[in-house]
């Protein structure tokens, strides 16, 4: 880094403490382990790391604009297109792909719901929806439990509005909503069981 | 390019006063578009994301200091009842995968004429915190806009933080686009409405260089406004609208024509206009109003 020309002794302390250029090994926990990445490009997004340099290929590039929701993994436990987040933007934070939504190694409620609605064709936005869908079927339930949605079940006008930013080309999203619903209503009664007990 | 991550505000002005090339990045939802279609090669990106101060709100003295950084989703979540046009606006941007991300200060940052916070802010009278390691300067939101993408902002500045004034009377924000999500406007219209103050406040996207106040129209309208029940004939509603549209100086566009968005604007002020009467709760939509 050249030394900055200032006249404020301050930012020439910040310059000396802060302007250091970040090009150390970039760290952040993925699905849940700690994972490490030496030579990622300052301006590189979440979504190039996760595929290139972590080897986690299930999040999907097409647009690489924010427009598809190809790319949605959970950052610190919220929805966003991992295209749109500079990697060291996740430095030290949480992410989770889809590649980490499976249980045991078995498919979560909603991967089960999207096979058995048929929710796919291509194939193509599937990991992104499925993320993004993760993402509604449980602030959902989470707001039943808090009492604040007495009926748990998201309407179409809700589950269209959610997944506005995944665009399908094949299925026409009907069955995507569907799937949507079954998985909730799987998850609800999972829940129930365990409190019944 | 390096890369710049401050812990506090202190030292990402500090920063920025070093660096006045780093890019200032919150949500990202603008600078990385640019950077993942090589539209821009900036030698410096400052992350504002772990700024905890830039994240939160509060309310002062009936004013309330929207955190640069607050993302839309919590906008919505959060200010609905203090914000209402912000809130409306803040519900048409992108999708929820981009709410949880993008924020005002960035939406000021790109100070595109088609950035949807735009219009809700002229229109409630907000005023932009800005600050550099020299000290902290309010710019009112009428004068941050000064071209396309262009702003008040000073290359050391960051944006601190948006005053905006609790409402106090109904508000609206109306957008036209070829879809309810992921629509950058075709044109874009907000209302409040100030019943303590009898003023009326506009703003107007995505129809001119940089957004923009009617400031005609709503000087009409705060005369014509029967302000105990929010009533206006229909003459004047239609007047309104016409004032808005006169106010704008749109292009054809790939998104839409000139004469196209000033039409379009003459509808959205006299639907604005006419929700703010019905959401009032009282019987109020007498007369029927064209559009």
């Amino acid at each position: 880094m050249t030394e900055p020309a200032l006249t404020n002794p301050a930012a020439t302390n910040a310059a000396s403490k802060n302007a250091a250029p970040d090009n150390s090994v970039l760290s952040l926990r993925i699905n849940g382990s700690v994972r490490s990445a030496a030579a990622v490009p300052a301006g590189a997004s979440l979504l190039t790391a996760l595929r290139e340099h972590f080897d986690l290929p299930g999040t999907k590039n097409a647009c690489e604009q924010g427009e598809c929701g190809s790319c949605t993994v959970y950052l610190d436990g919220e929805a966003v297109c991992s295209c749109l987040v500079a990697a060291r933007q996740a430095r030290d934070r949480d992410v989770r792909t889809v590649e980490g939504l499976a249980e045991d190694a078995a498919p979560d409620a909603v991967q089960r719901a999207f096979i058995e609605c048929g929710a796919v064709q291509c194939g193509f936005c599937t990991p992104g929806l499925i993320v993004a869908v993760h993402d509604l079927v449980h602030r959902t339930l989470s707001k039943a439990n808090e009492g604040t949605d007495s009926a748990g079940q998201p309407d179409e006008a809700q589950i269209r509005e959610a997944l506005a930013g995944n665009l399908c080309r094949c299925t026409g999203y009907e069955k995507i909503i569907e799937a949507v619903r079954l998985a909730t209503d799987e998850l609800r009664a999972a829940r129930g069981q365990v409190v019944a007990r | 390019m390096e890369f710049f991550a401050p812990t506090s505000w202190a030292e990402a002005l500090e920063t920025k006063a070093a660096r006045p090339d780093a890019v200032p990045i919150a949500g990202g939802t603008d600078v990385m578009v640019e950077l993942n279609f090589d539209l821009r090669r900036p030698s410096a990106l400052l992350d504002l994301g772990r700024i905890r101060e830039l994240k939160e709100w509060d309310v002062v003295g009936g004013t309330v200091h929207l955190g640069a950084a607050v993302p839309y989703a919590r906008i919505i979540s959060d200010l609905a009842d203090r914000l209402p046009a912000l809130a409306m606006a803040a519900r048409t941007v992108g999708s929820p995968q981009i709410r949880n991300r993008a924020t005002v200060g960035g939406n000021l940052g790109t100070a595109s004429p088609a950035g949807d916070a735009h219009p809700a802010l002229l229109a409630t009278g907000a005023v932009v915190e800005a600050e550099s390691f020299r000290g902290v300067r309010h710019i009112p939101i009428g004068g941050f806009f000064t071209g396309v993408k262009r702003s008040a902002l000073a290359s050391d500045e960051l944006i601190r933080a948006v005053l905006i004034p609790t409402a106090a009377g109904p508000q609206q924000f109306a957008k036209v686009g070829s879809r309810n999500a992921m629509v950058i406007a075709v044109c874009s219209f907000a209302l409040a409405v100030d019943l303590d103050r009898r003023t009326v406040g506009t703003g107007i996207g995505s129809a001119g260089p940089t957004p923009l106040a009617a400031r005609a129209a709503e000087r009409f309208l705060a005369g014509a406004l029967d302000w105990t029940n929010l009533t206006v004939p229909v003459s004047a509603a239609r007047r309104f609208g016409e004032l808005v549209a006169d106010a704008a100086s749109p292009i054809d566009d790939v998104r839409g024509t000139a004469a196209y968005r000033r039409h379009a604007l003459a509808v959205l002020a006299t639907r604005a206009l006419r929700w703010i009467r019905t959401t009032g709760g009282a019987e109020r939509d007498r007369e029927p109003i064209p559009a």
